[in-house]
């Protein structure tokens, strides 16, 4: 129940984070690429369920449309460098905007006509679907045949561009994760995250304390839309190809939702455990149904499908809370 | 564009719109009186499709003949579902209704996914290409019957909420939940029951559904978006508008699939969905913030 | 006698035709302890909740501290200097007391470090600092009760609206709160407003008494005339009689 930023951090947990850190940094000198891959996956989970952790347990906004902010981004920064010779290093700041946007004009019908809980939700899944279906028409990036970014020299690595080998989107990857863990955990501390948990507590009595509910509301959405979106222009340039059904689908969104709420809603390790708990359990899977000669299709799904229902029937704060008094850290927990 | 080919395509609108609205009503009992969503919806839709294609397939089940078999097994289904999971559920926050059920259509989805297969399946009875003609319009003859039977199935619907005891205790649970457990109605039981109901409702639109397009396990999440357009539309929980949400958005698309691309027509209907949500306000303040 | 600092000009407020407060007007004089009481039903919270903005009046103003503050946004009569409290009470269950009252304290626009050191003196005003860890959600009804009263504290109102904050606390407890006003008024000179059917502790902190019956005001004065004056008995011993 300690709740304060830095100060509070015991040396314990100080150790455990400088552990973790030094291991996945040393990681692509230790492990195979196969396994390089999976932890960048991991990662990228690990990053994008920060992002929507703000806004969801921060702010309490459940918005189940954040594929429409990894597709933005991703299609901005990739259209940018395809048709105009603009490098991510540019285009990202494009990306963030244009979701950041698309954010805001959400968030501004949402706030501004009182929709909330259920029927937000339901907004921002009608604005990813509606862009999914925009997308899959429009030619210029490629509509459902696909937009492809060339593929090029992969061997020495040009971080303005953004091309190079799986080493570097590893460090990346690494480098946004762990950004976003500590800028989400030292926003919270700020007087934007006290009134964030206050709306996301109880809007009426955070606005009778003279909080602006609809400001901050906005700025949760705006901050998380233009964070996802950066792990947009991530995914366009690792993998070079964007399909509208693959971006901007609903399972998209969902995927996003797992880590956080796996891991526990509204703390800032949750996302990171949340993402390595079912991207091992999802890799091993993957490869115990290869092994034993099982067609794979939509096992690993079902999995998650379960393993969401169990954890939110059973523990719905999350299974980071648990581990971390299991383990004796100080942990900055929600709800009950 | 004729006129005739104009009214070809509405009536074809406005019969799958009756199984559209079959489909809603469903939804819009459980929220209307559990006050939970169901975002499993059309998983559960999908659920009932396979059902009727796997009779049909496996021992030649006229869809017509299978659907008391598909209604009770979704009963059941429905029931065990709202004791064992949902039930705890009604008093949680509602994210976390929303990510159990959530859950439970990735659950079903990949189930079907693994079951069935990623093909489409549909059933091809031997009156599958019939139609009646009426003057120069064409009036398909399956979907002529699955119209019929859902407005049977809606109107016995909602003759057990007018008139049977049952019905009745349900309503009185939906209207005034704490003057029906001080009379001493069972609350839990009556839950399970109506949860139960809207699921078998599902049960009966999937099986009609079957009749008139082929089922896909990615058939399952479109269903669920589109029962909540259309109780959106209608007006979440009110009967009479899942109704008319569900014939409306059936019109629509039948139109928008005439009038522009095919595969943009459900765009119309996130559009619709959109206005709507921002037009017809429901928030916890009441009151628009400005 | 000081000036007001808040006057309500005439106000109505009808629900869906039921009109919960009918034509009151009346003023709180500046630094006073001000009570508003009335049989339930007379219009009581409604009147605060259209002072702080939840509602706007269908007609008549607030005037708080000579500006117009009618229908205002509920965060905005907050800045303005209202500070209040929820007679069903609203604390952030899943956050921690001392946080609620640091929620409170920021109002003013200083560094979260000094609006925690703030929510700690408040706390200790109010004989909360022990559960200052607590989870709000885990207090029990009375502790919830002067979190709220904390948390408007906090947010350095110049008038406290509060709406049955001592209901359902023991003799011993309404005394202690009653202390703790008195304490505030005389050594901030705060304004406090108060609804409240504990009528030892109207008699006991408040120098004017406002009452409502049905949406009306009655009458006002001071504690000892209101409870001599025949429309006040009456209005009570029907209220009596109906239960």
């Amino acid at each position: 129940m300690i709740r304060n930023l830095a100060t509070e951090l015991s040396t314990r947990d100080a150790v455990a984070a400088t552990t973790l850190v030094l291991l996945l940094v040393a990681a692509p000198f230790v492990v195979g690429d196969y396994l390089l891959s999976v932890i960048l996956i991991i990662l990228y989970f690990a990053y994008v369920g920060q992002a929507w952790n703000l806004m969801m347990g921060i702010a309490g906004q459940l918005s189940l449309g954040h594929a429409l902010y990894v597709g933005l981004g991703a299609y901005t920064a990739a259209a940018l460098f395809v048709h105009f010779d603009v490098p991510p290093a540019i285009g990202l700041f494009a990306a963030m905007a244009v979701a950041a946007l698309a954010g805001a004009v959400i968030g501004f019908l949402a706030f501004r006509f009182g929709i909330s809980g259920v029927y937000f939700a339901l907004l921002t899944i009608a604005f990813a679907e509606f862009t999914r279906i925009l997308f899959s028409h429009f030619d210029w990036v490629g509509a459902t045949s696909g937009f492809f970014l060339p593929v090029e020299n992969r061997t020495s690595s040009d971080l303005v561009n953004l091309r190079g080998t799986s080493v570097m989107f590893y460090y990346v990857i690494l480098t946004l994760a762990a950004g976003a863990l500590v800028f989400v955990r030292l926003l919270a501390g700020t007087r934007l995250g006290y009134y964030w948990r206050a709306i996301r507590e109880d809007q009426i009595a955070a606005q009778a304390l003279g909080i602006n509910v609809f400001r901050y509301k906005m700025l949760a959405v705006v901050i998380s839309a233009a964070m996802t979106a950066v792990g947009g222009v991530f995914l366009a340039f690792y993998y070079n190809n964007l399909f509208p059904t693959d971006v901007f689908g609903i399972h998209r969104s969902i995927e996003i939702i797992v880590a956080p709420i796996i891991g526990g809603l509204g703390t800032y390790f949750g996302p990171v455990v949340g993402a390595f708990l079912i991207g091992i359990l999802g890799e091993g899977l993957t490869n115990a149904t290869e092994a034993a000669g099982i067609q794979t299709a939509g096992i690993k799904q079902l999995v998650y499908g379960v393993i969401l229902l169990l954890i939110i029937k059973l523990v719905p704060g999350g299974l980071w809370p648990l581990i971390a008094r299991r383990l004796g850290f100080s942990i900055k927990e929600r709800r009950k | 564009m004729t006129p005739t080919i104009v009214a070809t395509v509405l009536i074809g609108g406005i019969l799958t719109g009756c199984v559209y609205a079959l489909m809603a009503l469903g939804l819009s009992v459980i929220f209307g009186v559990i006050r939970v969503v169901n975002f499993a919806h059309g998983e559960m839709m999908a659920v009932a499709m396979y059902a009727a294609v796997f009779l049909f397939a496996a021992f030649g089940l006229d869809p017509l003949h299978a659907l008391p078999l598909v209604a009770a097994g979704l009963f059941a289904f429905g029931y065990a579902l709202q004791r064992r999971l949902v039930e705890p559920f009604v008093r949680r926050p509602e994210h976390e209704q929303f990510i159990l059920l959530l859950a439970v259509g990735v659950i079903l989805t990949n189930g079907a996914l693994i079951l069935f297969g990623p093909e489409a399946r549909g059933i091809m009875t031997d009156y599958a290409f019939d139609s009646y003609a009426v003057g120069d319009i064409i009036i398909d003859k399956t979907k002529t019957i699955a119209a019929i039977a859902a407005i049977i199935a809606a109107a016995g619907l909602l003759g057990f909420f007018r008139f049977a005891r049952t019905g009745k205790a349900i309503r009185a649970c939906a209207d005034n939940l704490i003057g029906a457990e001080v009379i001493g109605l069972d609350v839990k039981r009556l839950y399970t029951l109506t949860f139960a109901v809207g699921t078998a409702c599902v049960g009966v639109a999937g099986t009609l559904l079957a009749m008139i397009i082929e089922v896909t396990p990615a058939l399952g999440p479109e269903l669920t978006l589109l029962a909540f357009v259309i109780v959106i539309v209608g007006g979440l929980g009110s009967m009479p508008g899942a109704i008319f949400g569900g014939v409306l958005i059936g019109v629509s698309e039948a139109l928008a699939g005439l009038l522009i691309v095919p595969s943009m027509k459900s765009m119309l209907s996130f559009a619709l969905l959109i206005v709507i949500l921002v037009l017809r306000p429901e928030g916890l303040l009441g009151r628009r913030p400005s | 006698m000081s000036a007001p600092i808040l006057v309500i000009d005439d106000v109505s407020k009808s629900f869906r035709g039921l009109r919960a407060v009918a034509a009151v007007s009346f003023d709180v004089r500046a630094g006073s302890i001000t009570a508003l009481i009335g049989p339930n039903g007379a219009g009581k919270t409604t009147l605060f909740n259209v002072i702080a903005g939840v509602f706007a009046p269908d007609r008549g103003r607030i005037v708080f501290a000579g500006a117009d503050v009618t229908g205002r946004r509920p965060d905005l009569i907050c800045h303005a200097g209202i500070g209040r409290t929820f007679q069903i009470v609203r604390p952030f269950p899943g956050l921690s007391v001392e946080e609620n009252v640091t929620i409170g304290a920021l109002r003013t626009g200083t560094a979260v470090s000094a609006a925690r050191r703030r929510a700690g003196d408040i706390l200790d005003l109010l004989g909360l600092s022990a559960k200052a860890r607590e989870l709000a959600g885990t207090l029990t009804l009375p502790e919830r009760k002067r979190l709220e009263v904390a948390r408007a504290l906090a947010t350095e109102p110049k008038i406290l609206l509060l709406d049955e904050v001592m209901a359902g606390l023991r003799p011993g407890e309404t005394d202690e709160m009653v202390a703790v006003f008195r304490k505030l008024n005389a050594e901030t000179g705060i304004t406090i407003f108060l609804i409240e059917h504990v009528m030892r502790a109207v008699m006991a902190l408040s120098q004017d008494v406002v009452v409502l019956n049905h949406g009306r005001l009655i009458s006002r004065g001071t504690p000892a005339d209101v409870v001599r004056d025949p429309a006040v008995l009456e209005c009570y011993l029907g209220e009596d009689e109906e239960a």
